[in-house]
């Protein structure tokens, strides 16, 4: 048990570490800029003395170091400035946008591990039969397909065709529940679609690898079913690289859902950070691309340490 | 093996005039190319005298040194003829784009020869290979010849707004009156070529530093893998966009980078973090060998250890990621481009051309679909010749 807590620690700082560097590249990547932001604020009107007096206001005149340690300690306690566009607090801007694309991931979440896993589990069992081959196929394709093409399919055929669903997710925090799933669904089917994909060709290919292994082979000889072996033998120890594809596949359902966002009009955090680059607002684009990086970083940490701790080797160590 | 042993364990080598008298006909056809305009554009010619010179030299060595056979001739011989048939055909049209041509020329040419070289391997292709080949072989040919297919010019306003199919325009045309057709055809041109140059650029950083550190372990290969990890702990899209947002229009020693260069350098560089790892792994288990201990020893440089011993044998592994990359950035691309932040319009671009046109789709117009297609068919092809060969050297191994 020691080592694994040991493993898990090193693991945990090693993160700490990088979300250290990565705020670092993020906040020195701005001010690699020619000019600063109250050039940039200050526009056509500025002369050197509104420069100097904004600078001061905005203690851009401080050493960078000093300046670092305020940001991230702001960033910390959620404060994170001024948007440059509206002059609104980023933290608000950005504080109801985070817990949409959260909502967004948690539904496409919940709609593509279970049928990722079963599939998985099915092609493994029935491989090189018909059935294994159309799924490699479908999921094959729908790994090349770009997934803005993924987004409009569904919308011309079930919002435009069939009328089934609104081509637009316009969602509001004053919504019931059940009417936010309804118009959540249609990004949440396409970022699905594309995760299912993943995931279930690496739970097909985890499976298939372990059948090779002597027990498998004892377990047959042992004149079990086909299904018993699976999902008895070979599963529980093909669950380390499952739970560690279906965490980044999570992390990536975070990341990946800028372009669902932008497609659906869904107001999440990742539409906000694409208007903001083209508008160049850089605080939020810092703001939100460090709420992304800290997503992506802690998920796949969680990814790490659970293979760790799933791994039989180290849970019972000779 | 000896020139002559090999002579004598092949069947009787074709008659080398086949080669000889088609390299004079290609070499004489590309001359006309490009004379004809010669009061025209006097340098452009000259430059194209250059270069159809020194493609007919490099053709000669590179054929005389493949392994031949008449048949194999006559396929490169008859389809290079049929090129130049179709090009004299349509001559007002071939005439107008010299280079165009050319460069049609040599695919046509290039993908003969390499049929040829390789067609032992091909004819056990299976079928999903020879669709991802036939797909990728139309793709490169019409990014190729793109001026001469379209019908319009990249840019050219040539009707009303969202015309129907049909007509004087074949796909209708888009939101500011431009052929669709030809938006599609140019867009195949740019999206391919700038993903290709990307994966390259991608490849030449990635395979360098990962086989660098693989090649001196130590220091280097701490740093350098402590750099990937933390740009590889970013999600690239959220890098680009944060990489784009800080460096548009950012100069140095006041010239304005290129959107495009910009563009290429980021995802090429974000990207070769993934090759950096497949390389650095291979090239880890590469440089354990006796074979490269042996170069060491009889004192090779870093530069030969790399390029001569650890490369080769690298290659296939490589050649697979290539693929796959490939199908990455070119996604990758697109979807920076449909969020408006990739090519910038004129240029044609398929990511941009969905954005700019979907609200057609709200009614029911598949029109916006076609480069989302386009986009999606390639890749699809690109997977299956991947699958096809990761199969085929994984199972040559297998086999020894």
């Amino acid at each position: 048990m020691d080592k694994i807590l040991k493993m898990v620690a090193q693991r945990l700082a090693l993160g700490l570490l990088t979300m250290f560097v990565v705020s670092l590249i993020i906040f020195f990547a701005v001010n690699m800029l020619p000019g600063d932001v109250c050039q940039e604020i200050l526009g056509q009107s500025q002369t050197p003395e509104t420069v100097a007096a904004c600078r001061r206001e905005l203690k851009l005149d401080l050493p960078w170091y000093d300046r670092y340690f305020t940001w991230l300690v702001g960033i910390l306690q959620g404060d994170m400035g001024r948007s440059l566009a509206s002059q609104r607090e980023i933290s608000e801007l950005i504080g109801v946008r985070l817990g949409n694309t959260l909502f967004l991931a948690l539904v496409a979440a919940i709609m593509s591990v279970p049928v990722a896993l079963v599939l998985g589990v099915l092609t493994a069992l029935y491989r090189n039969s018909l059935f294994d081959r159309t799924i490699n196929a479908l999921t094959l394709t729908s790994i090349s397909f770009p997934e803005f093409f993924v987004a409009y399919i569904l919308i011309l055929f079930l919002a435009v065709n069939w009328g089934w669903f609104p081509s637009i997710s316009n969602i509001s925090p004053d919504l019931s529940i059940w009417e936010r799933i309804y118009r959540t669904s249609l990004p949440a089917l396409t970022l699905s679609l594309v995760v299912i994909a993943h995931m279930m060709r690496m739970t097909r290919a985890s499976i298939i690898n372990l059948l090779a292994s002597p027990y498998i082979e004892m377990a047959n000889l042992k004149g079990l079913s086909r299904s018993h072996v699976i999902v008895h033998h070979a599963l529980p120890n093909a669950l380390a690289p499952i739970i560690n594809v279906v965490v980044i596949n999570l992390a990536y359902l975070v990341v990946g859902v800028v372009i669902a966002e932008v497609v659906f009009v869904y107001p999440g955090l990742g539409q906000l950070l694409v208007d903001s680059v083209s508008k160049r607002d850089i605080p939020v684009v810092q703001a939100s691309c460090m709420i992304f990086a800290a997503t992506y970083i802690l998920l796949n940490l969680t990814a790490d340490v659970l293979a760790i701790a799933t791994n039989p080797r180290l849970m019972h160590p000779r | 093996m000896t020139a002559t042993t090999m002579d004598s364990a092949l069947p009787a080598r074709p008659s080398p005039w086949a080669s000889r008298i088609s390299v004079a006909a290609v070499h004489f056809f590309v001359l006309v190319l490009f004379l004809q305009n010669l009061h025209a554009d006097t340098w452009l010619a000259i430059l194209g005298l250059v270069a159809a010179h020194l493609y007919s030299v490099i053709v000669l060595l590179y054929w005389r040194n493949l392994e031949r056979s008449t048949a194999g001739d006559t396929v490169i011989v008859a389809l290079t003829l049929e090129f130049m048939l179709i090009a004299i055909i349509f001559w007002d049209r071939f005439s107008l784009w010299p280079w165009s041509t050319f460069f049609g020329l040599f695919i046509v040419q290039a993908c003969a020869l390499l049929a040829v070289r390789f067609w032992k391997g091909l004819r056990k292709a299976p079928p999903t290979a020879w669709f991802g080949l036939v797909v990728i072989l139309l793709y490169v040919i019409i990014a190729a010849t793109a001026p001469i297919i379209a019908p319009f010019t990249e840019t050219e306003i040539v009707g009303s707004e969202y015309e129907a199919w049909g007509g004087k325009f074949l796909l209708g045309t888009d939101n500011l009156g431009r052929d669709w057709l030809t938006r599609l055809i140019y867009g195949a041109r740019n999206t391919i070529s700038i993903a290709f140059i990307t994966t390259c650029l991608a490849f030449f950083i990635g395979a360098l530093g990962g086989f660098l550190s693989a090649a001196l372990g130590g220091w280097t290969d701490q740093i350098l893998g402590r750099v990937v990890d933390v740009l590889m702990a970013i999600p690239s899209l959220i890098f680009a966009l944060l990489l784009l947002s800080i460096f548009k229009d950012y100069s140095v020693f006041g010239l304005t980078i290129h959107p495009m260069v910009l563009l290429v350098v980021i995802i090429a560089v974000l990207d070769s973090t993934r090759v950096f790892r497949l390389a650095r792994a291979v090239g880890m288990n590469i440089v354990v060998m006796d074979y490269v201990e042996v170069s060491r020893l009889r004192g090779e440089g870093m530069w030969w250890v790399i390029t001569r011993e650890i490369l080769p044998n690298a290659m296939p592994p490589l050649v697979a990621e290539f693929g796959l990359r490939f199908c990455f950035v070119f996604l990758f691309l697109s979807a920076l481009s449909f969020l408006g932040l990739g090519i910038q319009p004129p240029t044609a671009d398929w990511g941009s051309m969905v954005r700019d046109n979907a609200t057609l789709i709200s009614f029911g117009d598949i029109t916006p679909l076609l480069p989302a297609m386009a986009i999606a068919l390639l890749t699809i092809g690109v997977n299956f010749v991947v699958d096809w060969f990761l199969h085929q050297t994984s199972g040559l191994r297998d086999d020894h």
